[in-house]
């Protein structure tokens, strides 16, 4: 808990020298404050979630990125937070795998609360090699279990990325699909099996 | 004719995922070029001068005596200085903001009728956008020239640029996720890379837009409401201050572009 309160604080310190004016407004702070007056809840979009942030939201907001010795800190304290599979098993369907890669709803406030959550890959991967229409934001993840093997540690890493990028990149763009609860634990087994199954249409 | 067959064959299986993406690239190009032909954006200006001109609201005024920052009634070159700090109220504008602020002023509107139908829809036309493209149109061919001199415009600009970076939500996004880095795709959408002035430029002069796929003139103002929707955020009040930083940042970004819109895209 002391840990955390140091983080939280480190956090307010660094958000706050990085934008201090010459009239003394915090700039930061003054964000915040708009954020609470401008912007209304709408189904799972809700405004507490953009302004009660952890250190990993707050530490990449600024136009640098967070010191090395902070980029750690980002890391080691994500990577304590993943869950891994009760059951130990890391592989589920890759057909409902690929399904979730292309499906681009959820969490948005246009889509109903509750609803299943798409991981939106394509977006910024390529992964099979049919879907042509694919971004290129993240690396390609074609051949993905081909080109590494099919062993454990890669499946539990694979998971860990999934679940949180941030336990091995500070500040990475992916969203933490577990960590922040939009992919559940069948989702992310679904998701392996599409990058880790050999049957997949990814590792031919 | 079987050689030929062949020579087809042969250049498909060439062609690699890179290729692709760049003839497609190529065809949306080749597609844009043939709608600026005739740009449906046209009716929604005609119609937006009409609206700007005709005595409306309970005061039955027109807005002929706006001042949109050049002076009341100069429409021309207006735009292309907005976002700009307004002496008579004390704040930072964007246009719709100051648009509102006539509406209400001049016409007699309330708030609510003023923030009425922001954004058109099916068989609900909107009339803010409708004059939103007259006002810009009035600008077309002149260079973005925005200020960042007063002490409220700097201001704007700053939480702009803090709000482009804050990262939040249930998929940790921000403007910078997609807009900070050149030669960026969601799948094949190009990304502009808002940071830099090229990017900056490009987006922003062509704002707003008639948009094929929804059939209405979008404004930079459904523009950022919709990126902050696909953000994960949830959503900004109409005409709030926090676009109109955000407007700013970008506004300024773009400074010395050639302004030309509204334009049409996909």
């Amino acid at each position: 808990m002391r840990k955390m309160m140091i983080g939280v604080s480190a956090v307010l310190v660094l958000a706050g020298c990085a934008s201090v004016s010459e009239s003394g407004e915090d700039f930061a702070k003054s964000t915040l404050a708009l954020l609470q007056l401008d912007f209304k809840s709408k189904g799972p979009a809700t405004l507490e979630r953009i302004v009660q942030r952890d250190n990993a939201q707050a530490l990449c907001s600024a136009a640098n990125l967070p010191s090395s010795a902070q980029a750690a800190e980002i890391e080691a304290s994500q990577l304590a937070q993943v869950k891994y599979p009760q059951d130990k098993s890391w592989l589920g369907d890759w057909k409902k795998g690929e399904a979730i890669a292309q499906n681009g709803r959820g969490m948005q406030s246009s889509d109903v609360a509750g609803s299943s959550n798409g991981g939106n890959c394509y977006a910024c991967h390529q992964i099979s090699k049919a879907e042509i229409s694919f971004g290129n934001i993240g690396p390609s993840l074609y051949q993905y279990g081909k080109l590494r093997g099919y062993g454990e540690d890669l499946q539990r890493y694979t998971w860990a990325k999934i679940y949180n990028a941030q336990a091995y990149r500070a500040c990475s763009v992916m969203p933490r699909f577990g960590h922040n609860g939009v992919l559940n634990e069948a989702q992310i087994k679904d998701l392996l099996a599409l990058l880790l199954d050999p049957a997949s249409p990814v590792n031919q | 004719m079987r050689f030929a067959n062949y020579l087809l064959l042969c250049s498909f299986s060439f062609s690699s995922l890179a290729l692709h993406a760049q003839t497609t690239q190529d065809e949306i190009a080749k597609y844009r070029q043939q709608l600026a032909d005739g740009n449906p954006a046209e009716l929604w200006e005609m119609r937006g001068e009409e609206l700007w001109k005709k005595p409306a609201g309970p005061n039955k005024q027109s807005l002929l005596q706006c001042d949109l920052g050049k002076g009341a009634g100069v429409v021309k070159g207006a735009y292309a200085e907005l976002p700009r700090y307004f002496a008579d109220v004390g704040k930072v504008m964007d246009v719709e903001q100051r648009l509102r602020h006539c509406r209400m002023s001049i016409q007699g509107l309330s708030l609510e009728q003023a923030n009425k139908q922001p954004f058109g829809a099916a068989g609900k036309p909107s009339d803010i956008e409708a004059i939103v493209a007259y006002i810009t149109s009035q600008s077309r061919g002149m260079k973005i020239a925005v200020s960042t001199q007063h002490p409220q415009e700097q201001r704007a600009y700053k939480i702009g640029e803090q709000l482009f970076h804050y990262r939040g939500g249930s998929h940790d996004f921000s403007c910078a996720s997609c807009h900070s880095q050149d030669g960026q795709r969601i799948r094949l959408q190009d990304l502009p890379n808002l940071l830099q002035s090229k990017g900056a430029q490009a987006a922003y002069s062509t704002w707003p837009a008639y948009r094929v796929s929804q059939g209405e003139v979008r404004t930079m103002q459904h523009r950022i409401t919709d990126c902050y929707r696909q953000q994960r955020f949830p959503v900004p009040d109409y005409a709030s201050d926090s676009i109109t930083a955000l407007t700013m940042f970008l506004a300024k970004n773009a400074n010395d572009a050639v302004y030309n819109a509204p334009n049409i895209k996909r």
